[in-house]
């Protein structure tokens, strides 16, 4: 009857102590945090006594795992942000003019002259004043086409051309844009994670949301505005070349030309060829740096393919004008004096060190292939944080100690036996915390307070049973055995439910709607196991102890 | 002497005039509905899309001054309102500044949350800004899709778990309090005019499961008594479980409530909504457990003949699971 096996309750000991070993980091929260900074710092740029004095804070064999800390305790800012994954199309298409154009130029005396004709942002259409020879522009173009390469798409081909009268219009597949959207995403999650780090955040979260979507969260920074500076621009730069200068943003560029403002002279725009000669891609560094004349500017060097390109074009073009485009906007358009073979080069403009400085890193770390769009953009404080925590640990406390007086005015003895059970229940939910590495947030906190009213519910439920065994005439021993066999079910079924939501909410959830169903779920484990396993251990061992003729619960 | 809440052997009749409590439930429902149709809930920025600035300052909030620092700003509308809280410093001024969501942007732009900034410094020099947020009208309306797909979901999943362990009435019983609980939290909410955001979703969630978990404790009783009062007629059945069960009701609300008040007074301003609604849930969860799922459960009546299986302890093909 009332037995317990021994290898069961070294089991449930050794469980219990392991739980409260685990959650044992967190009551030295700021010297274990300090202790786990220096170790990755040591890992990551070698040894210093002051590292080594801060590792030693805490001792190496016990654990050293913490419950992270949501944005909202700890201050920082969230960003969610749209990548504009079309962007790339069209720039694909941009660039996929000259291929076109240098194709179809052998074929003059079939298709007649070739025109590009101005169309929508992710298709290009081209004119030929030969209809007759379309089915041989077709072939010549489709023979661009390369095979997509993806997971999904096997053999599928990279464009579609289609005609219509003499008109012949390029466009992506739809294959291919899945997998442009694809490696998009993959791209704009590596450049904002090198542009975050070249900062030097600490814990930064940067985790891709549906399809077309970056959630940002970087602890410790003072405001989202500062953290989109940082990866907001898109830091596109591109080597156009220059047709001409004038003051009108309306003018007609004439087709595969565009207007583009200047960045420092107020009303200048330039007229630009579409077609890139080089662009920032083929950077392979760039440093901030002093011009001639003493001004910031950055100093920047291509990769053998950019610089042969832009070695080939400047020998072309000595004494014409060429632009340097970022984002948009022309920096400046420098006149070629010579041929450029070495592959580097220096960008001027107005700027202030600070500006070169950003620039060097946004251009080292690389451009987002599509622009951003934010969606979402939260910045918490660290006071606002601090007052929340603070809140929440002496809520806890106080709730804490109201359930423990109230359980122990109600059932005495056994009441003590759950509170001995609630505090270890406590303590396993922060190991468990602690053990896989879950956020802890406001609602989160709430969360456990809530867990901690609940968690004596299956106690309860067990003591009113014995209550009623005992009323039914029944001894001690089988009272408590059959409180425990009957209050069973109800248990079950009670959390289960409960424990259904809670993965609901994880699942649809978010931020910190999520983290309160991690502490409301994993609460719901640890109480069943603690009423179940722990409070009935006590009582056991107790019983065996004091062999009482009555039992008073 | 032990702190007892129910005195032991309680015969209370529940269901003498369980139509009527059914009647009243069903009004307050459609009063709570009626609520939510015509005044509309209070959405946060979660679900509605605009921009909260939490501001903190030293010196005391003039909502009117606030307001005509903002308005040449012309934002569109814009709500102020002072926060009070009784774990504030003395010199603690906390304001929320509300901003609708701007035409043709999504995340509002950081040069105007700088802009409202330099404004209220006219009023106020140290003010300070701890908290920002802002959600685009795009983000939020997915938001809000979500929140009632998940509560629509777990409704659904809690339907078919008590399905499969009870028999259907009790699914529905179990359901119809939940809808009832719901309703009248969305009810006061809207009644109040509370902020309805994301976190009131979790806590309608936390109702779901707490209200539930009362109502499958009764229900777990029914089930066992209607197999030891074979001949009783259901009235009785339902009134002695619910009795019996009476103790632990009311221990597992006050322990809970205990938690929740102290987290309500002490817990600070940001949770305030979200402890609100989960204290009312209890409350209006534990009263639907025994007047609204019992009452429909007699209304729709159950089989009898649970012990004509040759297993006694099967209710139905699941019930033994935990056996």
């Amino acid at each position: 009857m009332l037995q317990i096996d021994l290898w069961k309750r070294v089991v449930i000991w050794a469980l219990c102590a392991l739980g409260l070993l685990l959650a044992v980091p967190n009551a030295f929260y700021s010297k274990v945090e300090g202790h786990n900074d220096a170790i990755a710092e040591i890992e990551l740029s070698g040894t210093s006594p002051e590292r080594e004095a801060m590792a030693a804070q805490w001792p190496g064999f016990l654990p050293s795992g913490l419950v992270n800390l949501g944005l909202d305790l700890r201050g920082g800012a969230h960003l969610l942000a749209e990548v504009a994954v079309e962007d790339v199309y069209s720039a694909r298409m941009k660039a996929f003019w000259p291929e076109v154009r240098d194709a179809l130029r052998p074929e003059r005396s079939t298709i007649g002259t070739i025109r590009l004709q101005p169309s929508a942002g992710d298709e290009l259409k081209v004119r030929i004043s030969e209809p007759d020879g379309m089915t041989r522009a077709m072939e010549v173009v489709r023979g661009l086409a390369q095979q997509v390469v993806s997971l999904s798409g096997v053999g599928a081909s990279d464009i579609e051309v289609s005609a219509d009268g003499s008109a012949l219009t390029v466009r992506l597949s739809e294959a291919e844009k899945r997998a442009t959207d694809e490696r998009t995403m993959q791209q704009s999650l590596e450049i904002i994670r090198r542009r975050i780090d070249e900062v030097g955040t600490r814990e930064p979260t940067i985790q891709r949301q549906g399809t077309d979507r970056i959630l940002i969260q970087v602890p410790g920074i003072g405001s989202a505005a500062e953290l989109k500076a940082i990866i907001g621009t898109t830091a596109q730069l591109t080597f156009q070349p220059v047709l001409g200068r004038g003051s009108d943003p309306d003018a007609n560029a004439g087709i595969g030309n565009e207007i583009l403002p200047s960045l420092d002279e107020e009303g200048a725009y330039y007229t630009l060829e579409s077609a890139p000669v080089v662009t920032g891609e083929e950077l392979v560094d760039a440093q901030p740096a002093f011009d001639q004349n003493g001004r910031p500017a950055v100093n920047f060097r291509f990769n053998p393919t950019g610089a042969r390109k832009f070695g080939d074009y400047t020998a072309e073009n000595i004494g014409n004008p060429f632009a340097i485009v970022l984002d948009s906007e022309v920096i400046s358009a420098p006149v070629i004096q010579s041929h450029i073979s070495g592959g580097s080069g220096i960008i001027t403009g107005n700027f202030t060190v600070e500006e070169s400085t950003n620039l060097a890193v946004l251009l080292r770390a690389g451009a987002l292939p599509a622009g951003l769009d934010f969606l979402e953009e939260r910045t918490i404080g660290p006071e606002l944080g601090a007052d929340s925590i603070k809140a929440g640990q002496v809520a806890c406390i106080v709730a804490f100690t109201a359930v423990l007086i109230f359980m122990f005015l109600s059932y005495g003895t056994f009441g003590l036996f759950a509170n001995i059970a609630l505090i270890i229940n406590v303590g396993l939910i922060f190991g468990l915390l602690s053990m896989v590495g879950a956020t802890l947030t406001l609602p989160g906190i709430a969360g456990i307070v809530l867990t901690i009213g609940m968690a004596v519910d299956a106690n309860v439920l067990v003591f009113e049973r014995i209550r009623e065994e005992i009323k039914s005439g029944k001894g001690p021993a089988r009272a408590i055995d059959l409180g425990y066999e009957k209050a069973l079910s109800a248990i079950i079924d009670a959390n289960i439910t409960t424990f259904i939501t809670a993965v609901i909410l994880f699942v649809m959830g978010s931020g910190p709607v999520r983290g309160f169903a991690i502490t409301l779920g994993l609460g719901i484990l640890t109480s069943v196991f603690t009423a179940i396993f722990v409070t009935r251990l006590i009582i056991v061992m107790w019983f065996e102890r004091k062999r009482p003729k009555e039992l008073e619960v | 002497m032990r702190l007892r809440l129910v005195k032991q052997d309680t015969k209370f009749d529940f269901f003498s005039r369980w139509k009527m409590w059914l009647g009243i439930s069903l009004v307050m429902m459609i009063v709570g509905f009626a609520s939510f149709m015509y005044q509309g809930l209070n959405y946060g920025i979660d679900f509605k899309g605009g921009t909260t600035i939490r501001s903190e300052s030293t010196t005391p909030i003039d909502v009117g001054a606030y307001r005509d620092a903002i308005s040449p700003l012309e934002l569109g509308d814009i709500t102020i309102s002072e926060v009070f809280d009784p774990t504030f410093a003395a010199d603690q001024h906390v304001a929320m500044i509300r901003i609708q969501a701007q035409e043709g942007q999504e995340a509002v732009k950081s040069d105007i949350i700088a802009q409202v900034q330099v404004a209220l410094q006219a009023i106020a020099p140290d003010i300070k800004f701890v908290s920002v947020e802002s959600v685009g009208p795009k983000v939020s309306g997915e938001l809000i899709q979500t929140a009632a797909i998940a509560v629509v979901l777990a409704i659904a999943a809690v339907l078919i778990y008590i399905w499969l362990r009870f028999e259907w009435q009790f699914a529905l019983g179990a359901v119809a309090a939940l809808v009832h609980d719901i309703i009248l939290t969305i009810g006061i909410f809207s009644e109040l005019q509370i902020k309805f955001d994301l976190a009131i979703i979790a806590a309608l969630l936390t109702i779901v499961g707490y209200s539930l978990n009362d109502t499958v404790v009764v229900f777990d009783r029914v089930r066992e008594n209607l197999r030891k009062y074979k001949k009783k007629p259901l009235n009785e059945v339902l009134n002695i479980s619910i009795n019996e069960t009476l103790s632990r009701t009311f221990m597992t609300s006050v322990t809970t409530l205990l938690a929740l008040i102290a987290l309500f007074v002490l817990g600070g301003d940001v949770i305030r909504g979200f402890v609100f609604a989960m204290i009312w849930g209890v409350i209006v969860g534990t009263y639907s457990s025994v007047f609204v799922a019992s009452a429909i459960l007699l209304y729709l009546g159950v089989k009898r003949d649970w012990t004509n299986k040759p297993d006694a302890n099967a209710g139905t093909q699941f019930a033994n699971i935990d056996a």
